[in-house]
């Protein structure tokens, strides 16, 4: 993956950085030694690594203000860094940019359950901001499978999504308020406890830009009530487009259920092996959870396994008690995990319409013999989110770049059939030169009008979500405009 | 004399704004009055729906395409669209015929907004001609789509000032087999927004949450299937015993219309204000506004108020100190040249916003003046 080449003059001037921000910042925020910035050399996408020129670590808004402020005078690129799970990229430096990191942010600023809102720092973790309101039964619901790490900070860079975002929504459909450090290092308050901010939606395209247009220090989250009780089913068949029929035909009767996940041959046998979690060798496995009270949950999977019967399943599994549901939910939880055990994998995430499954999981076996690498499908089949992951050997030479050409593939394949190429992982550098293929150039062009508004001289998050040739043009021209 | 402009296709659309020497006053179906100086130009001529996929729970429709002609197709299969746009014309006093382009260009989000989003969360791509003539595409028709900055959101709500609609595609849901309202008989705005907080906060999933000051009663609804209904309606009716008597009601469509257009200060004078606050802030803020008549929706969070002409409500908040924000929803022109439509941003968000309308409309060609909010902006409108 090719990464503009860092400019020798910021390199040069390193020294009279690092005294301008320790100007700023107390001791223990500036990392500058090669051996401790390495720590933040990559992020989630591991293959790709650099370090840094420094990394800081501020503790409030005032210390993001003065970092960027400092780096917009000095021309020197940010990258802001969330908890560093991103696995698109997100997050990986260039050698002449500092890591802007908001992981000591963390702190709950107010909960407030009477108008059902939360108030936090940016850094704290997405399981931990359900757990600053689990006292009183409720949760934050946007659940992304890195959820014990990943920061919130990370969640709106990304607008992540996760297993209940049929039900719930993703992170943009959950966040009401932000606070936003422009580039020049003024700080906007946008939004609040109470819906719909005024004005143009910058809310909603701030959620999404991948720390390119500001860095959010504190956000207003939505938080709700929990439902009395959850339980899932599992639904085995023998063919793929039997259970994409039925996932659509469940949807089509009305019934909304948090979570439909789908996993196919190759991933119930890796799963199983790793987890033992019972789940019965076919095809297809749905598991599908509906939530309520007892009777509510009844009356749902009643209709689910009406309809499911339809399709002649090869098993069928109502999880009577939590020790059944856990067992139900094991082999999925751990299905990332039981791929790191076989091999390096990569995980894709493009969406597409739920109609075209069958069609895409055909076309993505036949490209696994082309190209001679194992695919295992696990995806969130309600909203069509895939999740092929491709196996390769990362010692073995050659592999890396067979497997990313054989994910493009993948890739090119969802937006061909009317999907993207990235439901919830967001674009990074993984996915940027695929954006030509989904946008043209003047769709592409609309997108970097907002980014040349908000950070005219392109300093934030370099070489990210655009073709590399189209962001450095554009960087090259702002400096030189100056 | 003003002109009437009623491209047939995208590309009409494009050469009439690419050909435009002068401002245009970008409609829908011009439902909702808000003037602007110059030739209209008006989607209507963009109609049909282009692809309906039930099992996806997806619509892709024309801007100009009536709304009602996409609920008739979607009940036909047992669904809607659950962000209930509001219908504004007998409180507005307009004609026409309000299109998809129109709800999504204002935002338009009804009473179910505390529960299942506003209209731009339904909203999953745009086909769009900027003020330079361009076609642009952005967001797609799939649920969850983070390929690229999310310009959809940004398009919804933008009244045309950044660009005019021509295509969108939207999520829909089905329609609930059962819909019931439970109404307390509650006397106390404070007591009546503790109720709707319990409620809200309850696990009962509750869908919409309004008070009527004028008959003193605080209406909740649950929607789902009838078994689920009833259990959620008996729990919730015992857990707000405490806050009045209630009683249940069966059909509440029409209510819940009456409530999500408004409809309370129809045929009334004055001005028209919608407010958007933290639900616990409108008890103390509803006596400092000098309201003629109130109604509470959003569970408190949405105040509409009907004041006497010139009232400006935002000082009101600000002296309150209560955040938030106010549109003026009906004004007359004295009004709204003297106050503006739209609540003033702060000086950096005023900026960013002109920034972006400066690149998207280059030549200030597109409702100019509609939404922008800075006094010292010449030629601004209400």
């Amino acid at each position: 993956m090719e990464m503009p080449p860092p400019d020798p003059a910021i390199l040069a001037r390193k020294a009279h950085l690092v005294a301008r921000l320790a100007a700023v910042l107390p001791g223990d925020a500036l990392i500058q030694d090669p051996r401790e910035t390495r720590a933040y050399e990559c992020d989630g996408l591991a293959a790709y690594r650099c370090p840094p020129l420094l990394v800081v670590l501020p503790r409030s808004t005032q210390e993001v203000s003065d970092i960027l402020r400092i780096c917009h005078e000095e021309g020197v690129p940010v990258v802001p860094r969330g908890a560093g799970t991103s696995l698109a990229g997100g997050a990986l430096p260039t050698a002449d940019s500092v890591i802007l990191g908001v992981a000591r942010m963390n702190a709950v600023l107010e909960t407030d359950y009477e108008d059902r809102v939360i108030r936090v720092q940016s850094g704290r973790t997405n399981l931990s901001v359900s757990g600053a309101v689990e006292e009183a039964d409720f949760f934050y619901a946007p659940d992304p499978s890195s959820q014990l790490a990943c920061a919130i900070a990370g969640n709106i860079a990304m607008n992540s999504g996760g297993a209940h975002c049929l039900k719930y929504g993703v992170t943009t459909n959950n966040l009401l308020g932000v606070t936003l450090v422009m580039m020049d290092g003024t700080v906007v308050e946008i939004g609040g406890a109470h819906l719909d901010a005024a004005g143009l939606d910058l809310l909603g395209v701030i959620c999404g830009s991948e720390g390119q247009l500001g860095v959010v220090t504190e956000a207003t989250l939505r938080i709700l009530r929990k439902p009395e009780g959850a339980r899932p089913v599992l639904i085995g068949f023998d063919s793929n487009e039997v259970a994409g029929t039925c996932v659509s035909d469940i949807i089509k009767a009305g019934v909304l259920p948090v979570a439909i996940e789908f996993m196919d041959r190759p991933c119930i046998e890796a799963c199983e092996a790793f987890a033992k979690a019972g789940y019965p060798m076919c095809e297809a496995l749905l598991i599908i959870e509906v939530e309520g009270s007892e009777a509510e949950i009844a009356h749902q999977l009643r209709l689910i396994v009406e309809i499911a019967q339809r399709h002649n399943p090869v098993e069928l599994r109502e999880a009577s008690d939590a020790d059944e549901a856990a067992r139900i939910w094991l082999g999925r939880k751990s299905a990332f995990g039981a791929m790191g055990q076989i091999n390096d994998y990569m995980c894709l995430d493009g969406t597409i319409p739920v109609g075209s499954l069958p069609l895409v999981l055909r076309r993505i076996g036949e490209l696994s013999q082309q190209y001679g690498l194992a695919v295992a499908n696990v995806f969130h089949a309600g909203d069509g989110n895939m999740h092929p992951l491709i196996l390769f050997d990362a010692n073995k030479p050659g592999d890396l770049e067979l497997c990313e050409e054989f994910g493009a593939e993948v890739l090119k394949l969802c937006v061909d059939v009317g999907g993207c190429l990235t439901g919830e992982h967001g674009v990074g550098i993984e996915k940027r030169d695929l954006m030509l293929y989904q946008y043209s150039p003047r769709d592409l062009e609309a997108q970097l009008m907002v980014k040349d508004v908000f950070d005219p001289k392109w300093l934030l998050n370099p070489a990210k979500v655009f073709p590399l040739s189209i962001s450095e043009d554009r960087r090259r021209a702002a400096l030189a405009a100056e | 004399m003003n002109k009437m402009l009623t491209p047939q296709s995208e590309a009409e659309l494009a050469e009439c704004i690419t050909a435009a020497q002068a401002p245009l006053h970008i409609i829908g179906g011009g439902t909702r009055g808000c003037a602007v100086a110059g030739d209209a130009l008006t989607t209507q001529g963009l109609s049909g729906i282009e692809l309906y996929e039930p099992g996806s729970l997806t619509l892709v429709a024309k801007a100009g395409t009536p709304l009602a002609e996409i609920e008739t197709l979607l009940a036909s299969e047992g669904q809607r669209m659950a962000f209930e746009p509001m219908d504004m014309r007998s409180l507005l006093g307009d004609s026409g015929t309000p299109t998809i382009g129109g709800a999504f260009a204002v935002n338009s989000s009804g009473p179910r907004r505390i529960q299942g989003g506003a209209a731009r969360d339904y909203l999953l791509g745009v086909r769009f001609v900027d003020g330079s003539g361009q076609v642009i595409k952005n967001g797609g028709r799939v649920m969850k789509n983070v390929t690229g900055y999310d310009l959809v959101k940004l398009m919804a709500g933008a009244h045309g000032t950044l660009g005019v609609l021509s295509e969108v595609s939207l999520k829909v849901l089905p329609i609930p087999e059962a819909s019931v309202t439970v109404s307390l008989a509650v006397a106390d705005l404070a007591v009546a927004v503790q109720a709707m907080s319990a409620a809200l906060g309850s696990p009962f999933d509750v869908t919409g949450a309004a008070y009527d000051p004028a008959v003193g009663l605080v209406h909740i609804r649950l929607e789902g299937f009838a078994p689920s209904v009833a259990y959620r309606q008996e729990k919730l009716t015992a857990d707000l015993a405490r806050f009045g008597t209630a009683e249940t009601r069966q059909s509440s469509e029409a209510l819940w219309k009456y409530i999500g257009s408004a409809a309370a200060f129809v045929g009334r004078t004055g001005d028209v204000w919608r407010i958007s606050v933290k639900p616990s802030d409108a008890p103390r803020l509803a006596p400092q506004l000098g309201a003629e008549a109130l109604q509470f929706d959003w569970g408190g969070g949405l105040i509409w108020a009907l004041t006497p002409e010139g009232a400006d409500l935002r000082t009101r908040m600000a002296q309150a100190g209560v955040a938030g924000h106010a549109t003026l929803v009906r004004g007359s022109g004295e009004t709204l040249a003297a106050l503006g439509r739209f609540q003033p941003q702060a000086r950096p968000l005023e900026e960013i916003s002109k920034g972006l309308r400066r690149r998207f409309d280059p030549r200030g060609l597109l409702n100019p003046g509609l939404m922008d909010t800075d006094p010292m902006t010449p030629g601004r409108m209400g």
